[in-house]
């Protein structure tokens, strides 16, 4: 297959490409011309329905779905935010794409905000990423001055208001109506849905919340059309994505993939990743993002019914979470077999515990535990039954909780578990070694 | 002495235009941003500014305090003239990360959540910064240093010494 394709990163290495004269030289804009002067809202509804583009933040739900969703009472203003809160660890996609090619979020933004009747749309992004803010900030000052912000754009009526707005530092805030609710001035806590954000969102009116990486999108489906963008990709998982790399291989970064490109070429290509740095091999993947499960590489390069495994929504899910994982937010952190995977499973409970926002008590709770248990397995002071206990605690929140974060926090300690029950055995039956931070792990090598 | 607590004129101006940017009646959206400006101007988000920024919004007190608690943004104790963010989370660890955050405490002498006794640096623990491939990885305010190793850290803090 063609794995050449780029919707979003084709600009990207063109110098100055972050200034508006550049941007608008290659192209850009001409999704805000096209959409404003020859489409109805309705039109360009239409054409991401087509794209069958799926959100990118990590839930993967349709995009133009959700659009169409989106509730239009008379008189009540409607609001698009964008979910730049990126904070899911081992994702850094957006930061890179904002950073380098700001004009094409804020082009996203325009054709999007039109779709769904919006004329005061906000980017949410995370407050680590001040320097970001204030490329944002430049790239809307210079579309305004160019016509294509401001009132009146192009001379169609339309008018739009693009607002950056920083958080504060907490994890949660990425969870749109925990976003809502921090947009709005207050804490970052999720809110019980329904109602969902489509009815009662920002300041309880309709609005729709969607990733960077889905908004940035829309531009090339406006250009191409929707049908052109579904030819991309493979079956339901249509379009590129943008996956972040990071680990033990030789070039991590951020690639622009066509989904469907096989898991074992992305890693071993000198295209993509280039292998596992020298003298290694793969231990094992996190493949979507800290929360997605933790895959061994006989799994993560094969299904458990001996399919090559592709990078796409469903291929990355056969197997449910027995012996697959998800493509998530396309955060792929590759630990060969220097990893500690209960050191790492270990920090990945902290970060959760740390980040819940203490609503629920399963997940307040449960994360702490979690935590702790985990901490002193590390730390060689576990006993026989902590496995046990962990698997009972991560079962005790998986789906008991308000927002996804409970899940979130579950899934990595029991797939963990799962696939690497050994390695917890093996530091609990030799405590002094597990208290090496970083300990060695060896296993005989899962595959050739 | 205690010093009045008032922003800048610039930030006074910077101030009316944030507020102005929400619909009418929504400008508690103005916290975050408040808060962010005045951690720039004082250093740390103290009571009497965060009472400040209250009285600007037209809030009660409490509904910053609330905030500045819930985020991990803000100090709310007077930190060092740099405070180094570091980046604690599993991908970076991955790219080595706990070993060279060992030397930065070894060679600042201090733990996290402690400032050096000539005030200029303190260090800070942090989540995931959404620079994972980059890592290992720390912030000083906007500024990301990333691809960290044990030499990089003691040309930045040398360099920031000066
Ligand atoms: C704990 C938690 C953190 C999340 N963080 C992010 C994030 O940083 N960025 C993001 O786009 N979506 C994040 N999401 C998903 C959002 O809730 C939401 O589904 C998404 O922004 C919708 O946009 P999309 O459909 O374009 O993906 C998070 C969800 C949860 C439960
Ligand atoms: S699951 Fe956790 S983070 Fe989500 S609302 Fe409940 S306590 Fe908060
Ligand atoms: S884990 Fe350090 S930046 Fe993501």
């Amino acid at each position: 297959m063609a794995s050449k394709v780029k919707i979003l990163t084709e600009h990207i290495n063109v110098p100055g490409i972050e200034n508006f004269d550049v941007y608008r030289k290659h192209g850009g804009y001409n999704a805000v011309e096209k959409a404003l002067k020859k489409m109805s809202p309705e039109e360009v509804v239409e054409e991401v329905k087509k794209a069958g583009v799926r959100g990118r933040g990590g839930a993967g739900f349709p995009m133009g779905m959700k659009w169409s969703f989106l509730a239009k009472p008379e008189g009540v203003p409607r609001y698009l935010v964008c979910n730049a809160d990126e904070s899911e660890p081992g994702t850094f996609k957006d930061h890179y794409l904002m950073k380098y090619l700001p004009h094409l979020l804020i082009e996203g933004m325009i054709v999007s905000s039109f779709a769904l009747g919006a004329n005061k749309s906000f980017i949410y992004v995370r407050g680590e990423l001040m320097y970001v803010i204030k490329i944002l900030e430049k790239a809307i000052e210079e579309a305004k001055n160019a016509g294509f912000l401001g009132k009146n754009i192009l001379g169609t009526g339309y008018d739009l208001e693009l607002i950056v707005q920083p958080g504060g530092g907490a994890y949660i805030c990425g969870e749109e109506t925990a976003l809502l609710e921090s947009l709005e001035g207050k804490r970052g806590n999720p809110r019980n849905k329904p109602p969902f954000p489509a009815v009662k969102g920002l300041y309880q009116c309709p609005t729709v919340v969607n990733n960077v990486e889905s908004i940035a999108t829309a531009t090339w489906i406006i250009n191409n059309g929707g049908d052109e963008y579904a030819k991309i990709g493979i079956g339901r998982s249509t379009g590129t994505k943008l996956i972040s790399a990071s680990g033990h291989i030789k070039k991590p970064g951020v690639y622009e993939i066509e989904l469907g490109l096989p898991v074992e070429e992305f890693i071993y290509s000198d295209e993509y990743l280039g292998g596992v740095r020298n003298g290694h091999y793969l231990k094992a993947v996190v493949a979507g993002g800290s929360s997605v499960p933790i895959l061994p590489t006989h799994l993560l390069l094969k299904t458990a019914s001996g399919e090559g495994r592709l990078m796409s929504y469903e291929s990355l899910s056969d197997g449910g979470f027995a012996t697959g994982t998800m493509l998530g937010s396309g955060g792929f952190i590759a630990m060969d077999e220097t990893t500690c995977i209960v050191r790492n499973t270990w920090n990945f409970s902290r970060f959760y515990h740390h980040e819940s926002c203490g609503q629920c008590s399963p997940c307040r709770e449960g994360t702490g535990w979690m935590e702790k248990v985990l901490h002193r397995i590390e730390h060689g002071h576990g006993n026989a039954r902590d496995i046990d206990l962990l698997v009972d605690v991560a079962k005790k929140i998986e789906g008991n909780t308000i927002c996804p974060l409970g899940d979130a926090a579950a899934w990595p300690v029991a797939s963990a578990i799962k696939h690497f029950r050994d390695e917890f055995e093996w530091h609990i039956k030799n405590p002094s070694a597990a208290t090496k931070p970083g300990a060695v792990f060896l296993k005989e090598e899962v595959f050739a | 002495m205690e010093k009045k607590i008032v922003f800048s004129e610039d930030r006074l101006i910077k101030t009316k235009e944030i507020i102005e940017r929400y619909p009418a009646g929504k400008q508690k959206s103005a916290l975050l941003p408040l808060l962010h400006l005045a951690q720039e101007q004082f250093g740390w988000v103290s009571a009497p500014v965060m009472d400040y920024i209250a009285e600007i919004l037209n809030i009660e007190p409490v509904e910053v305090y609330e905030v500045t608690t819930f985020y991990s943004m803000f100090h709310l104790e007077p930190v060092g003239k740099h405070v180094i963010e570091y980046c604690r989370t599993g991908p970076c660890c991955t790219m080595g990360g706990e070993e060279v955050y060992e030397h930065l405490k070894t060679k600042l002498g201090i733990k996290a959540n402690e400032t050096t006794t000539d005030g200029v640096f303190t260090i800070k623990e942090v989540e995931c910064l959404a620079a994972c491939g980059w890592g290992p990885c720390f912030q000083i305010k906007e500024q990301f240093y990333m691809h960290l190793n044990n030499e990089k850290v003691d040309e930045i803090i040398e360099e920031l010494r000066k």
